[in-house]
């Protein structure tokens, strides 16, 4: 998918803008943390849960060649296919391979973030083949030609009325007259119009939350039904993965799954969680007759023992941008390529490069809220700080931000100095502002007085002060 | 015991006050207070900017500056917490510096969790009538765990009613640098913090930290809302008469 | 493709800065994994008796806007699932897997109820399926692909009847995986259900029936052993 990371500024004011986009966040920042906090109270585990998570996914990736072995070895014995490939191209490639070797012209898809990644379907069109998204909000988006802004719920940046205009658009032989004024009228529509795609389709791509290693088992977890109808149904079953999605055991597995639906939704389990395991069996009536693994790279393995490891463990639940004043400010698109929010501030640029998407890690404040709501525990915030370390050292912050930084450390590192500076700046501005007591602009700090006053300050540095009331005895 | 006091530098420069009131409640507390004079920042602006060096060069300054006190307190949620978690992470690198460097953080403290939890000061003699909202500032609340204790103190004080602040958890938009490099996502966020502080009805917002003071302040008084906003220390220590509330005229 | 399964391997093992795991470790972990402990469960279900936990179960599927009606032995079910119907204004049409323990069902008590069996096809409204074990601690019913139990049922139809038993019921997700484990390989799928279909798509306003089942009803056997006609509760 093509990034526009580099100009985030330009996105995030076009997201302040948008009045439609502005109250779909209002609705998804009192939805969400809600909702999750309930289910949390509700479970006395959850805390010791998110240690147990993190320990699962921690002792996965220190062994990850071994465990991807195992799996591989279990995907064949069941009768299943793997492929493994190191770059977006491969996965495409091999999608394609498949997609070709069964002469598919339809395909189905579940929601994948990783078929997102590598553009799966921009590529599968330009070959000739027709993709069709069947989760409701990747379908409404596919409509709309928009990328996901969100990663459960990728049409969570539109209101219900522009869901109905692109039905009335792009459903042509439905009534022009039929009333789509309420969410049940558009969910049964999209409905009707998918299912005839489902049973038409030749392949089903799903991606998958989890894959085992003891059974050489993948995992989509749903609440539509979606991914289901679409990996039951066509003669072949694609699961388009990472890496990183390995877990040892299936009990390992349920305990993730604990944490998965109450930190996304604030559900106690979603409506479907599937295990698959290989093609339909000999004396199975239904499924799928091949069923196939791509294991996506692109990047990964080089994160393992990097100060970016922990963000491996990230099993897409969407806490932390649910959780994000950033993102409640400026919606997903602002953050311009697939994933958004705080786990996108970390993972697009060891993605698509720090100096395309320098801004992601940047456009925080650190309040930490991501950090304390991620169920395995992934420090957020500590990655964003080492990126913009990485940024730093490879100079690519604007000038004049890093000659400010510089002389204020130097000073800062010259006491005496310091406090002379100090003392004379608040007597100064203490004075321009003693009458109004606050100031409406001000030189050099247009980026401040632009959206609110500047306190003056009181007109003493607490240093003089203190030197003074010293000398003078008082003890203050 | 003996304290050394961490001034701040928002402190040191907008509003003095707020670290004699700090002085006052800690001696109040039985402690005597001393102002080391080489003290100037945290670092935190250079280590949230990716420039470990001058943070490095800063946090040496700091560990020189306050050895061999009893406890280091700074009115500020922010900066005892660059202290106390993140000191030992600058220099985890550093095996010669990092025991000083941990060392200081176990005794590195934000002021009103000092008072309640290291000093049992479960009370103080002090009086405010004014409704009153509390926004918790982020790296006091997640970093160090401040919450209920500003909240207890602020119960004993006369007169004062606490009308809890829906989102009072959120971050206001100020994250230091960010409120300069990206302005209008700050304006966002501290719009909808003014907009929650006035619907509380409450004639004064408190917070511990100077930086969302500030922020909260000029947002209120851009948008004509005359809501008094100290910080909590000021409130404490019955220093409310001796300096105007935050932006306002002398 | 084998060159990139080389490669991706080479750069994880780069990257821990080791080479592949000596066969002491690999058999160590092999061992782990052959163990499968579990790791800490909740004691919200697991501390409950058997009616505890049947009364549980039935709790956390009605609140996931899952229908039960209880029975007192299998002679009822033909029964419960013709009263629903009627309920629901729904045809007397069903496809029903071929399992043995539905086929056992005195079905001929029921003549008006046009039955299929085998997996389901686009027509199909209704479908009757049995489970593999019911999980309490959430409501969730675990339900099995083979050769008896077709997929489709679960998702195809509009309304997905499900006959629970009520030695099905477990107390938690890995009180389930206990109980695959003792019947052999891993079915080519396993569906844990939990309430119907749904999205929040839109507006973040819960709708039910986005593509799979709009209405999930369960029939929960209260004695699986009972003969003869029992009542309904």
């Amino acid at each position: 998918m093509l990034a526009t990371s580099g100009t985030f500024e330009a996105n995030a004011r076009a997201g302040l803008a948008n009045d439609n986009l502005q109250r779909a966040l209002a609705l998804m920042r009192s939805g969400f943390p809600q909702r999750r906090r309930l289910a949390v109270e509700r479970l006395p585990e959850f805390e010791a849960l998110r240690e147990i998570g993190k320990s699962i996914k921690d002792h996965t990736l220190e062994h990850l060649d071994f465990y991807l072995e195992l799996f591989e070895e279990n995907v064949l014995a069941s009768g299943g296919q793997v492929h493994w490939a190191r770059t977006p191209e491969e996965a495409c490639g091999a999608v394609l391979a498949i997609c070709r070797s069964v002469d598919a012209r339809l395909v189905t898809k579940g929601k994948s973030m990783i078929a997102e990644e590598v553009g799966l379907n921009e590529y599968l069109e330009k070959n000739g083949i027709t993709t069709v998204e069947t989760d409701l909000g990747e379908y409404i988006i596919q409509l709309r030609h928009e990328p996901p802004s969100h990663l459960i719920a990728p049409a969570i940046h539109l209101m219900k009325e522009q869901v109905a205009d692109t039905f009335r658009a792009e459903h042509r032989t439905l009534d022009p007259e039929r009333s789509l004024a309420e969410a049940r009228q558009l969910c049964d529509e999209a409905r009707a119009v998918l299912r005839p795609r489902f049973l038409a389709a030749d392949v089903g791509i799903t991606g998958a939350n989890f894959l085992v290693a003891e059974t050489g088992s993948s995992i989509i977890v749903t609440n539509e039904g979606n991914g289901d109808l679409t990996q039951t149904l066509p003669r072949v079953h694609i699961v388009m993965t990472s890496l990183e999605k390995l877990v040892p055991t299936l009990e390992d597995a349920t305990t993730l799954l604990r944490l998965l639906a109450r930190s996304a939704t604030g559900q106690e389990f979603s409506s479907y969680t599937t295990v698959s395991t290989g093609p339909r069996q000999p004396d199975d009536l239904d499924g799928p007759e091949q069923y196939h693994v791509v294991l996506l790279d692109n990047g990964r393995s080089a994160l393992l023992a990097s100060e970016f490891q922990d963000m491996l463990r990230c099993i897409r639940c969407s806490a932390c941008m649910n959780h994000c004043p950033v993102y409640a400010a400026v919606g997903g698109h602002a953050y311009g390529w697939v994933y958004s929010g705080p786990m996108g501030a970390v993972l697009t640029p060891s993605l698509i490069g720090i100096a395309e998407a320098g801004h992601l890690p940047n456009a925080s404040t650190f309040c930490g809220q991501c950090e304390n709501v991620c169920p395995v525990k992934i420090p957020l915030p500590k990655m964003m700080r080492h990126w913009r370390e990485r940024e730093f050292a490879d100079k690519l912050n604007p000038p004049v931000y890093r000659s400010g930084l510089s002389l204020w450390a130097w000073v800062a590192r010259r006491p005496a100095l310091y406090h002379a500076l100090v003392e004379l700046a608040s007597r100064a501005l203490g004075w321009l502002g003693r009458g109004r007591g606050r100031f409406r602009t001000l030189p050099f700090a247009n980026g401040w007085t632009a959206v609110r006053d500047l306190p003056a300050p009181e007109g003493r540095s607490f240093h003089s002060l203190w030197a003074e009331r010293r000398k003078g005895g008082t003890g203050k | 015991m003996r304290i050394a006091l961490f001034v701040t530098c928002l402190v040191d420069f907008f509003r003095p006050t707020i670290g004699f009131a700090a002085v006052k409640l800690l001696q109040e507390a039985g402690c005597t207070v001393e102002v080391p004079r080489a003290q100037t920042c945290c670092g935190q602006p250079a280590y949230n900017s990716g420039d470990r060096a001058d943070a490095k060069a800063i946090a040496m300054q700091v560990l020189d500056a306050f050895e061999g006190y009893d406890h280091v307190v700074a009115p500020s949620g922010s900066c005892a917490g660059m202290i106390r978690r993140h000191y030992p992470e600058l220099f985890a690198d550093d095996p010669a510096v990092l025991p000083r460097a941990q060392r200081l953080a176990a005794r590195s403290w934000e002021l009103v969790s000092f008072l309640v939890d290291v000093c049992r000061v479960h009370a103080v003699a002090a009086r405010w009538d004014r409704e009153v909202t509390y926004h918790d500032a982020c790296s006091g609340l997640r970093e160090l765990g401040v919450r209920d204790q500003p909240r207890r103190l602020l119960a004993s004080v006369g007169g004062l009613t606490l009308r809890e602040l829906p989102g009072a958890e959120t971050c206001c938009g100020f994250g230091g640098t960010f409120c300069i490099k990206y302005p209008d996502i700050s304006d966002k966020m501290v719009n909808d913090k003014e907009a929650e502080i006035v619907a509380t009805g409450a004639e004064a917002v408190l917070a511990g930290d100077l930086g969302c003071l500030l922020n909260i302040a000029g947002k209120l008084h851009r948008r004509g809302r005359w809501i008094e906003v100290r910080h909590v220390a000021e409130v404490l220590a019955r220093m409310t008469e001796e300096v105007p509330p935050i932006g306002a005229p002398r | 493709m084998s060159e990139a399964r080389e490669e991706i391997l080479a750069s994880i093992r780069r990257s821990l800065n080791r080479s592949r795991l000596d066969a002491a470790r690999e058999t160590e972990l092999r061992e782990r994994v052959a163990v499968h402990r579990r790791n800490l469960v909740p004691e919200r279900a697991a501390a409950l008796d058997d009616p505890g936990r049947v009364d549980l179960f039935v709790a956390m599927a009605e609140e996931v806007q899952a229908t039960v009606a209880r029975v007192s032995s299998p002679t009822a079910v033909p029964e419960a699932v013709a009263r629903y119907l009627a309920a629901e204004n729904l045809p007397a049409d069903l496809v029903l897997a071929p399992d043995p323990s539905l086929d056992d069902l005195r079905w001929d008590a029921r003549p008006l109820l046009r039955i299929r069996r085998g997996r389901a096809e686009a027509i199909d409204a209704v479908s009757l399926t049995p489970c593999f074990a019911a999980i309490a601690e959430t409501g969730t019913l675990m339900l099995i692909s083979g050769a008896v139990t077709p997929t489709t049922l679960n998702f195809l139809p509009d309304t997905h009847i499900v006959v629970v038993n009520a030695n099905q019921v477990v107390a938690t997700y890995e009180d389930g995986w206990d109980r695959l484990r003792t019947g052999g390989g891993m079915p080519r799928a396993i569906n844990f259900i939990t309430g119907p279909s749904r999205t929040g798509d839109i507006e973040q306003r819960i709708e039910l029936g986005a593509h799979g089942p709009r209405r999930l009803h369960i029939i929960l056997v209260d004695d699986p052993q009972k003969a003869g006609d029992g009542e309904d509760k």
